[in-house]
């Protein structure tokens, strides 16, 4: 696939590209990143995958660790509902994801930059197409870069003179 | 170095902070006849008369214990904080404040020209019509006058400088702040680094029995009677107690209301949020988007309940910052605009 130029999506970028982390579960989307590379199906750079067992596994302090250190957007994959195969994970992992959206919102992180999709062991182009569609909605959004939140550099004021302060 | 007296020198600061850790010392009853008959006080300037430049001009290492509460929020604060730090051997962050932000870290959601916009102009009770805010130096005839500058970002003192123990609790529980002061007196701290108080969580104290219910909505603490021997989370009242740091013996669940999360993120734990949102994850009823939702309304304001002490102290520690006209404020999202249909669609 050919290189995106990602300032055009937003000029934030620069020369930059996304950094999504995503978190793929064992038994489903693991499979399916590993059938979409065996079978060389084109996608966007953009993924870094870490394997968790089940999307259960997944505490929401890895999200906010993963946008804290550098990421601009996660994406948590899994087994369609239904197909957990631990009955209950991804179901969990449905409320939880829903729950850490809104408090990002809150946050000033827009809720869009994490997200939930499932693909199944033969999915291989669902795979592909989740990362995708993942990294255009955070191409659109631009850059966290939490770094520069956290280190706030303390604002400069001017110093005034008692007249100039009665007087604005 | 000892004292002139020979008794260890003991230093009790407040940076933002509320006073109530001042009280909390207090709380230990007789006990501070105790410290008083241990220490020699060198510096409290909530109880006593003391002046900072005292505090400079003593040598290095030169003040046995320092227990320091309040949070980091401005230039003074900062300065107080590097200054005991230099000046004490020991440095123990006292109270919520000082170590997970608490209610002053709330102000990690919004930014300094929204605090100051808000109490120099707009609150209802302000009468300012010229707009005057306070400035970092102004030339009077007399001299300079000097404010400390007011930062964005509420900090915890370890965020600032090294701390060698903890003792959290908004305020800490009387008898933590005694173990605390026995502890030093008779030389028994724990390794530097330690939390004073316990390593489980206020559930482990708490009395109310869990039936592991699954819950279908959330309550206000007015919208229903609890009852008085289940667990509040399973009735629907949120509490913070399964990842909160035990040690208050479960004073609030024990009167019918959730735990508020002061004695901060339970061991083992760095983001109270997290934790509380897979607790949360766990017990809900739900297994659609659009019951999730439905839930979900009913808890308004999650990060204000999961980070009502622990905001300064959590992984992203603040709202997104951004720039508008040439000054940095926070950015908040108030309006969603969706961008994507959510990708599990
Ligand atoms: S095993 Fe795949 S989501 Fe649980």
């Amino acid at each position: 696939m050919s290189k995106t130029n990602f300032s055009e999506l937003n000029p934030a970028w620069g020369d930059r590209q996304p950094i999504l982390v995503g978190f793929l579960c064992n038994w489903c989307s693991y499979r399916a990143a590993d059938l979409a590379g065996t079978s060389r199906l084109g996608y966007p750079a953009t993924l870094r995958d870490i394997r968790i067992m089940c999307t259960g596994r997944l505490d929401p302090a890895f999200v906010l660790k993963a946008l804290r250190e550098g990421a601009d957007g996660v994406l948590v994959m899994g087994c369609h509902p239904g197909q957990c195969h631990y009955q209950e994970g991804n179901y969990k992992a449905m409320r939880r994801i829903a729950l850490l959206r809104r408090t990002l919102a809150q946050l000033g992180v827009h809720p869009d930059r994490v997200q939930l999709a499932w693909a199944s062991a033969a999915q291989g182009t669902i795979f592909t197409e989740k990362v995708a569609a993942m990294t255009d909605v955070v191409g659109r959004l631009g850059p966290l870069e939490w770094r520069d939140t956290i280190e706030d550099p303390a604002p400069q004021m001017k110093v005034l003179s008692l007249e100039e302060v009665a007087h604005g | 170095m000892a004292s002139t007296n020979g008794k260890p020198k003991l230093a009790l600061y407040w940076a933002s902070s509320c006073g109530g850790c001042e009280i909390a010392v207090l709380a230990i009853h007789e006990k501070l006849l105790e410290v008083a008959e241990a220490f020699d006080v060198v510096f409290w300037p909530c109880a006593m008369d003391f002046k900072q430049a005292e505090v400079e001009a003593m040598a290095d290492g030169e003040i046995d214990v320092c227990l320091f509460n309040g949070a980091i929020r401005n230039d003074h604060n900062a300065h107080m904080a590097h200054l005991l730090r230099q000046k004490s051997k020991v440095l123990v962050a006292f109270g919520s404040c000082a170590n997970e932000g608490c209610m002053p870290g709330l102000a990690n959601f919004t930014d300094r020209e929204h605090i100051l916009r808000f109490i120099y102009q707009e609150s209802p009770s302000t009468d300012n019509p010229q707009g005057v805010r306070p400035q970092l130096r102004t030339e009077v005839p007399e001299g300079t006058l000097e404010l400390p500058d007011f930062w964005n970002t509420v900090k915890t003192l370890d965020q600032v400088v090294p701390v060698d123990y903890y003792l959290p609790g908004c305020p800490p529980e009387a008898k933590w702040v005694a173990a605390a002061v026995d502890a030093i007196v008779t030389n028994k701290l724990p390794p530097p680094g330690s939390v004073i108080g316990m390593d489980v969580a206020v559930c482990d104290e708490c009395p109310r029995k869990r039936d592991v219910k699954k819950i279908t909505r959330f309550y206000r603490p007015y919208e229903i009677v609890p009852d008085p021997e289940i667990c509040l989370l399973e009735q629907g009242l949120f509490c913070a107690g399964i990842a909160t740091r035990a040690g208050c013996g479960a004073l609030c669940p024990s009167v019918n209301m959730g735990c508020r999360g002061c004695y901060g993120p339970v061991e083992g734990v760095e983001d109270i949020g997290a934790r509380l949102i897979s607790a949360i994850g766990s017990i809900i009823e739900a297994k659609t988007p659009e019951e999730i939702d439905a839930v979900l309304d009913t808890l308004p304001d999650p990060a204000g309940y999961f980070y009502r002490f622990s905001l300064a102290r959590s992984f992203l520690r603040r709202t997104r910052m951004g720039q508008q006209d040439g000054r940095r404020v926070a950015e908040p999202i108030a309006e969603v605009p969706r961008l994507e249909p959510e990708l599990a669609d």
